[in-house]
């Protein structure tokens, strides 16, 4: 009888956590202890598809089989099935690697995600890690700049600025110390893209930020990560420690004379603190206030010094970049806009998850053809692309290239690739009141557009909304009145905020006015929409 | 040698817990926030009293301290309820019944929580918090209960598991 133990993996992600994975494995090694089977559990990353997490793979002689939605209930089914031999059952769909929402899938940055065991250096390295870092090191400052202004990469955060020329800056720029800043305070709901790298593949971010500080001529880093990614904040702690200790980090980076230091800092739940120069703020040990620009933090940033800030899936993706070449990246996407985003499909959808496509995919295809439709079955009324900052798409707009030009042409924007999907019973006033909510909840205060107007936009909204009444002592509310109001504060508010917590907070209440402006109680589209 | 009881109070005191975390962070640059981190994961709050000491120990003013741990939704000056909630109110959740949800825990805990404020019930059992995006926004609505994640929460679900804490107790 062979006694070789069988792998099985279970996802460590917090989606799966959060689905009772913890309980799945803990349940699948004591039935296999009872049961005298060897088995090797390894706790992976999540594949994104999490409409099926618990999602448990089998490794067998014809590949890995997977298994979803698993609960620890199903567990001690799925052996007497054969689940370790990959054998059919209900909750099986085959090979893994064959489930057509992965197979039409490009994925670059999160090639590695759900495949390896995130904190083994070991699967890293086997699967290309570390390559992009060893084609840096041979190379001078300037030529990994140019590798990465050639890639056309462009900010994944949201404001989409080219890469390579923030990298130019601060590599120009004269000073004793420059620091290089990951941003991982994704506040935006419906997006988890930089959770699923930090929680699913750490050592990706930890390489490109190490080429960024070998580009710029940086000694250290910090990773500011949100307080409530407190699995992020653990793994990426000890993926640091791991790679530090393997000479990836530190004084002698592979023995090149290099160094670079990087700390995990957690945040403090404030939104604002995505805004790059409140985010320094932060980091220093103050309160999250938003600086004035210029002087641009990659000239005066972090302590005063040249700092490099980008988003996580930024320098996620400069790894490959540097390993493949940058034709090899730039060959991906259209227009301008080039390159894989790791777009998030959430909200109301069937098939949620996590989809890496080349620009240029349709938000239709995304919804139907990977998102199977609303997950209530109703039909799908509005979507808003890019966070709470971005616009509500209308359908009209569903066949747009996803591409940063092609969206800022309609009003709306790509941002960090979040797609939140609202069925029909979504209330597009309230979900405009809300933006105008958020944004007073979390302004920083600084300016006052986004400090006052966000309050005023609440009440504005709720005039708006107020249903008709004779009865009622004093004068009616003039709903067009209003409305126009309400246009006016927007205006304020996008051409006078110092960031785009007060700048942006526009976009989805106009957008949510202009496309759905019965649900105002304005009985014809308002004409004046701009 | 002193008596484990004087022990276990001495490094559960909040001034003692206060200078140890000093006395480790402190010369770090920017060290305010990893300072208030410590003592609020080891406190479970920041209390009012140990502001005059880290203020001192960074050479910071009361007032700076002060609006540092007040300005961050995630740092609180009050110890919180026996159990803390959170229910996720962004807008992913939003699309799959969270403002439900929310005001069924509202309910249920007996916290009444207004805009981006907490709520403790009277009897001091719960502290239900707001917040906004656990990143389960493909699993919503998303809520943590005691530090521990959970998605796809029904109000049963909510029932179910805030029965179990109760059950415990």
């Amino acid at each position: 009888m062979s006694t070789a133990p069988i792998t099985v993996y279970v996802p460590r992600d917090s989606a799966a956590l959060a689905v009772g994975a913890d309980e799945v494995a803990d349940t699948l090694q004591a039935e296999c202890a009872r049961r005298g089977i060897a088995l090797k559990l390894v706790r992976n990353g999540s594949r994104g598809l999490f409409w099926l997490e618990t999602l448990v793979e089998v490794a067998t002689p014809r590949g890995r089989v997977a298994y979803g939605p698993v609960s620890a209930d199903d567990v001690a089914g799925l052996l007497d099935a054969g689940l370790l031999n990959g054998a059919p059952h209900p909750l099986c769909h085959g090979p893994t690697e064959q489930i057509p929402y992965l197979a039409k899938q490009e994925r670059l940055c999160f090639a590695r995600m759900g495949v390896t065991d995130p904190l083994s250096l070991a699967d890293y390295e086997r699967l290309e890690g570390w390559a992009g870092l060893r084609a840096a090191l041979a190379m001078p400052g300037d030529t990994i700049v140019q590798q990465v202004l050639d890639s056309g990469l462009r900010g994944r955060g949201g404001a989409a600025f080219p890469t390579g020329i923030k990298w130019k800056t601060v590599a120009g720029a004269q000073a004793a110390q420059k620091y290089v800043v990951c941003n991982a305070d994704e506040g935006d709901s419906g997006t988890f893209s930089d959770r699923m790298t930090m929680e699913g593949d750490p050592f990706m971010l930890i390489e490109g930020m190490t080429i960024a500080a070998l580009a710029v001529g940086a000694t250290r880093g910090y990773v500011y990560v949100r307080s409530e990614y407190p699995d992020a904040v653990a793994t990426m702690s000890e993926a640091v420690v791991r790679a530090q200790a393997a000479g990836f980090l530190g004084d002698d980076i592979l023995g090149s004379g290099r160094s670079f230091h990087l700390e995990i800092r957690k945040a403090a739940g404030a939104y604002v603190c995505g805004e790059e120069t409140a985010m320094l703020e932060s980091l220093e040990g103050k309160r999250g206030i938003v600086r004035a620009k210029p002087p641009l933090p990659a000239i005066e940033g972090l302590f005063g010094k040249p700092t490099v800030i980008n988003n996580v899936i930024s320098f996620a993706s400069v790894p490959l970049i540097l390993a493949r070449g940058a034709a090899f990246y730039r060959d991906y996407g259209v227009g301008r806009s080039r390159g894989t985003l790791p777009i998030q499909l959430a909200g109301n959808i069937k098939h949620g998850g996590l989809v890496e496509k080349a620009f240029g995919i349709t938000l239709r295809e995304l919804m139907i053809d990977f998102g199977g439709g609303s997950a209530s079955g109703r039909p799908i009324k509005a979507v808003q692309v890019g966070g709470p900052l971005g616009a509500y798409v209308p359908e009209s707009q569903w066949d747009l290239p996803l591409d940063y030009e092609a969206y800022a042409a309609v009003g709306a924007v790509v941002g960090h690739g979040g797609i939140v999907v609202h069925d029909d019973t979504a209330d597009m006033a309230k979900l405009a009141r809300y933006a105008m909510e958020f944004c007073a909840i979390e302004s920083c205060g600084k300016c006052t557009p986004c400090r006052i107007g966000s309050t005023r936009g609440v009440e504005v909204i709720d005039r708006i909304v107020a249903p008709p009444s004779s009865t009622r002592n004093g004068p009616q509310h003039n709903r067009p009145q209003q409305v126009q109001l309400l246009r006016d504060l927007c205006d304020t508010m996008l051409n006078g905020s110092l960031c785009a917590m007060g700048g942006m907070t526009p976009y989805p209440v106009l957008s949510a006015l202009n496309h759905y402006p019965q649900d105002f109680g304005l009985a014809t589209p308002d004409r004046e929409a701009a | 040698m002193p008596a484990p009881s004087a022990a276990a109070n001495a490094a559960t005191h909040p001034e003692a817990i206060t200078r140890m975390v000093l006395a480790r962070r402190a010369q770090e640059p920017g060290a305010l926030l990893p300072i208030l981190h410590e003592v609020q994961d080891a406190l479970g709050h920041v209390p009012r009293e140990v502001v005059p000491q880290i203020a001192d120990a960074l050479n910071l003013s009361r007032a700076e301290v002060h609006g540092v741990v007040t300005y961050y939704h995630h740092f609180r000056s009050e110890a919180p309820g026996q159990h803390v909630v959170q229910v996720c109110r962004a807008e992913a959740c939003q699309s799959m019944g969270a403002d439900a949800l929310f005001e069924h825990a509202q309910a249920r805990l007996g916290c009444h929580a207004h805009g981006g404020h907490g709520s403790t019930s009277a009897d001091g059992a719960f502290t239900l918090n707001p917040v906004f995006c656990l990143g389960l926004c493909a699993s919503s609505p998303a809520v943590v209960v005691d530090g521990k994640l959970h998605a796809r929460v029904t109000p049963q679900r909510f029932d179910q598991l805030i029965g179990k804490l109760e059950a415990a107790a």
